[in-house]
């Protein structure tokens, strides 16, 4: 039988506000164990939830930019449940009414000619609190609590079941990381926790309409972890059918030195969270004057600048896309531009030569060592025919290393092209003289001759003359 | 002295007749004599009492004085106040130090009154007669082999007994009018999200609300000006200009439309307590009030409604006591669970416990919809009720609690019979409404007592002037209000 695998998601963003979403905390990270833990953190008797506007901005922000409905009125609820990490014993969400509901997401799944896009349906995204953290084992015997991260704001965003590969949720999850970085909203830092996935995965036979039994795999913080995750899940759901058993609704967890999956203890799903409206804090308001207030704050999210690449620069599709794959790389290749570059050859430089260099040292485009500027620099002398593509790699590679800038470099190394006519021809010259053999082919009809002439003529200026110009004056003198 | 008001204290401290140092231990004076059986105060702290005092009388000569500067007041202990013990009556709470202020303190802080001390209440506030306390029952001063009501128990015995020129409570539903009524105070709760919970320990959130128990509506007047006002650390406090709540005090009463439900003078309401409140309603009469007969329908199901969503609210916000940061741990458990188990079975007294598994299930999966939800859609005929109401009369009266005060003990097996103390209160804090009890005289026991009746006063939204003009002029017109307990001196 062939098998059909059915993918949602619910991703938990933190959100990049300065202080938590009911308190004037701070939401810095990696800080002393509650040294950011006030009395509303600590959860001491009397003291009240007061919401975070700014992580408001941050939800109608998300919501423009998956074209979603932003809720006029939502509502905060308490889910309750005991945990010691949990100080209210209930966690502050958002339940039947959050505040962004229905959108959409347009991925770019695979590369080449086997690329294709893909709409995926966001269900809904709702404001939370974080939980603090448990410490096992700094004092012996001991569990201790940390409630730096208690009351963290969070944005969790839910998809429909549209993704069908592990692929298309590793493509999902990468465009969603994208996106909350591009507006804003969250810094991405997956090591820290900032974006963690839940992926619900189940599988049924192709051509089924029914959605099969699906199990749950928490807080995923690595896509290689997440494509490992639901290949390994999905595999597993596949046999398990075959051979005749069922599956059972269930969380499970990852463990990334085995590549396998396994549920949590059943025990720990048995909540009833009896959630009911927190009557703290008001139903949430906004108004289309708030939303207008925030639309007038938003970058140029990826699809409209995609579609100027194309349009204002004549970008293919395919090269748009890449360029607007995160908000740095697409202010890089801006900035390129706006310091005097052409547009096509930057988008080349950009997602060629420094994306090999940033991938092969691991390296996020913020930290390369060749800025735009002088990236700009440097194409601008291959556009005034200062020096040859080939020479341009050599600069590249000594601009990367730090050897100095575009001009020093071409100097030092005297990569400078030679189009003056004069001395080309004198090298033309020469090399005729002393390749009259070649030169009797040629007029043989051999056309493979040329090419060989125009390569002595290249060596012997070793590699500074025009290709274009000794082209032009070998014609002249052959009389081709 | 001990009888005198707020306001005639206050004059005395500002003409330097007296001392607040002097007048401050003249109440801890009588707190030390009377203070053992009665048990009104759960705390005292005099070195942080006699030093305000002290800053209190620095203000005064400095004339930085305000209305309230140097009078000792009680302060429910249900209020966190820095460096104070903070129980809320519970054992859950015996060595609770307050780590900081709630918003309620530091008004009376800042207007420089006094804090004489913790005065005990009802364990979470759950509860009308003041026994549910880990901390013990409270004597009613007029009999005291009888509850003085609840859950502001103890603040109402401090003031019936001249314990404190006036104290602090809260009122969830009913909680500042029954002991009001039965101690025979003068007490407010205010409209919903006039005074700022920040720092009030939380019972139902959608329903509590501080407010003042003094022995007059002048005095209670000058309090509201203390304790009202917008607070950012509450999301449901209401930003709304300050008010003066003495304006309206002399204004007369002539054409003044009150509203008599005919649902609060029906079956359940004692005779005795009928008598006295309609003996008050003919003083209004008196002073130019015209009644109007009025209907509040839903008043019987204001019962059913209050027990499934304070509960509900309460199984919540009380979740947080868990041993975990701070509060009751059980000395020796096994794992988590354990640990959870035995420190709130330990730390929480019967009727918490009951509250808190009613609240539970009413929440539960599979029966929110029938309880919860319906409850809600409830609160909101309750509150249209009123709606109704107030389009025909400019405030209402009737009978504040059934009946009076009841002996220690009496509804100790049967809650029911407790909760229905508070059939003619929980309305009003459904609908988020102000309501009042004034003393409007007294009924006699079997054995011969004098036992204070109250008169209670609902008004619209944000009307407390009015119903203090109200409470003012019968007081004016009448003394029961100045009257003390006998065996108090």
């Amino acid at each position: 039988m062939e098998w059909e695998v059915v993918i949602g998601l619910e991703t938990h963003t933190q959100l990049q506000t300065k202080t938590k979403i009911f308190s004037g905390a701070s939401t810095a990270f990696g800080s002393e164990p509650n040294t950011q833990a006030c009395v509303v953190s600590l959860a001491l008797p009397g003291v009240l939830p007061v919401l975070n506007q700014e992580a408001v901005k941050c939800a109608i922000k998300f919501g423009l930019a998956v074209n979603a409905e932003i809720s006029p009125r939502s509502v905060f609820a308490r889910k309750n449940y005991f945990y010691p990490d949990l100080p209210k014993g209930y966690q502050i969400s958002q339940y039947e009414l959050p505040v962004v509901g229905k959108g959409s997401m347009t991925i770019q799944v695979g590369s080449g000619e086997k690329a294709y896009e893909k709409t995926i349906r966001i269900t809904r995204a709702h404001l939370e609190e974080d939980a603090g953290k448990s410490v096992h084992g700094a004092q012996e015997g001991m569990s201790g609590i940390d409630l730096n991260r208690a009351g963290t704001p969070l944005l969790e965003i839910v998809t429909e079941p549209d993704m069908r590969s592990a692929a298309e949720a590793v493509a999902y999850a990468k465009k969603l990381h994208d996106l909350v970085q591009w507006i804003g909203i969250c810094d991405g830092n997956m090591q820290e926790g900032s974006f963690r996935c839940d992926v619900n995965v189940s599988v049924r036979p192709k051509g089924s309409e029914k959605l099969g039994t699906r199990r749950e795999i928490k807080n995923l913080n690595s896509f290689k972890f997440m494509q490992q995750a639901i290949e390994f899940e999905t595999r597993w759901q596949i046999e398990t059918l075959e051979d005749g058993g069922t599956i059972q609704q269930a969380t499970v967890l990852f463990n990334p030195d085995t590549g396998e999956t396994r549920a949590m203890r059943s025990k720990e799903e048995a909540n009833d969270y009896r959630y009911f409206p927190d009557p703290d804090l008001l139903p949430l308001a906004i108004s289309e004057s708030d939303i207008s207030a925030v639309k007038a704050e938003m970058p140029e999210l990826p699809e409209a600048m995609k579609a100027r690449f194309e349009a204002q620069f004549g970008l293919a599709h395919y090269d748009a896309n890449a360029l607007t794959g995160s908000r740095a790389t697409a202010d890089y290749f801006v900035a390129t531009v706006n310091a005097g570059s052409d547009a096509k050859l930057a988008a080349n430089w950009v997602m060629g030569s420094i994306s090999a260099k940033l991938n092969a040292e691991d390296k996020e485009i913020s930290e390369s060592p060749i800025s735009s500027i002088a990236l700009a620099s440097l194409i601008k002398r291959i556009q005034d025919g200062t020096i040859s593509n080939n020479a341009a790699k050599q600069v590249f590679e000594a601009m990367w290393t730090g050897e100095g800038d575009a001009d020093q470099i071409i100097e030092s190394k005297g990569l400078r092209q030679v189009s003056d006519t004069g001395a080309i021809e004198a090298i033309v010259d020469e090399v005729l003289a002393a390749n009259a053999l070649m030169v009797e082919e040629f007029k043989a009809g051999k056309e493979k001759a040329f090419n060989a002439l125009v390569g002595q003529a290249m060596k012997a200026s070793k590699g500074k003359a025009n290709p274009a110009q000794v082209n032009e004056i070998l014609k002249k003198k052959l009389g081709a | 002295m001990i009888n005198k008001s707020l306001k005639q204290l206050g004059a005395m401290l500002q003409g330097k007749e007296i001392s607040s140092v002097e007048l401050t231990q003249e109440f801890l004076n009588r707190i030390d004599r009377l203070n053992p059986a009665i048990n009104a105060f759960i705390t005292l702290d005099k070195d942080r009492t006699l030093a305000q005092a002290k800053r209190a009388d620095e203000m005064l000569s400095a004339g930085k004085g305000t209305a309230l500067t140097g009078l000792p007041i009680g302060q429910k202990d249900i209020f966190v106040a820095k460096g104070w013990r903070t129980t809320c009556g519970s054992k859950m709470l015996e060595t609770f130090i307050g780590p900081y202020d709630a918003d309620i303190i530091e008004r009376f802080d800042a207007s420089g009154a006094v804090n004489l001390g913790k005065t005990n209440m009802d364990e979470f506030a759950m509860g009308s007669s003041n026994e549910t306390s880990y901390f013990g029952k409270v004597q009613n001063p007029w009999d005291r082999s009888r509850v003085p009501g609840g859950s502001s128990g103890g603040s109402a015995a401090a003031v019936a007994a001249r314990l404190c020129a006036a104290a602090t409570g809260t009122d969830t539903g009913g909680s500042i009018r029954q002991p009001a009524s039965l101690c025979g105070l003068s007490g407010l709760k205010p409209t919903y999200g006039l005074a700022s919970r920040f720092g009030m320990i939380a019972f139902a959130s959608s329903l509590d609300q501080s407010g003042p128990m003094a022995k007059s509506c002048e005095d209670m007047a000058l309090m509201m000006n203390v304790i009202t006002g917008f607070d950012k650390r509450d999301s449901t406090s209401l930003n709304r200009e300050k008010e003066d709540y003495t304006r309206d005090l002399n204004k007369p009463l002539a054409g003044l439309k009150v509203g008599l439900p005919k649902e609060y003078f029906a079956e359940g309401l004692g005779a005795d307590v009928a008598k006295v409140v309609q003996e008050a309603i003919a003083e209004y009469k008196k002073l130019g009030a015209e009644m109007v007969d009025i209907s509040l329908p839903n008043t019987q199901l204001s019962i059913p409604v209050y027990y499934v969503l304070a509960p509900a609210e309460a199984s919540s916000n009380l979740s947080r006591f868990d041993g975990v940061r701070y509060g009751h741990r059980a000395k020796e458990y096994g794992d988590l669970m354990d640990m959870y188990c035995k420190s709130r079975a330990e730390g929480f007294g019967a009727e918490v416990k009951r509250r808190i598994l009613i609240g539970t299930y009413v929440l539960s999966a599979g029966y929110y919809d029938a309880y919860y939800l319906k409850a809600q859609q409830i609160r909101r005929l309750i509150a249209q009720d009123f709606e109704n109401a107030f389009k025909q009369c400019d405030i209402i009266m009737g009978p504040t609690a059934p009946s009076t005060a009841f002996k220690t003990g009496e509804t100790a097996d049967d809650p029911v019979a407790m909760y229905l103390q508070d059939i003619y209160t929980i309305a009003v804090n459904l609908a988020g409404l102000p309501g009042m009890s004034i003393p409007a005289g007294f009924a006699p026991s079997e054995d011969g007592k004098r036992l204070p009746v109250g008169l209670q006063i609902i008004g619209n939204y944000f009307d407390e002037a009015r119903m203090l003009n109200a409470g003012h002029a019968y007081q004016q017109a009448t003394d029961w209000h100045t009257q003390m307990p006998e065996g108090i001196e």
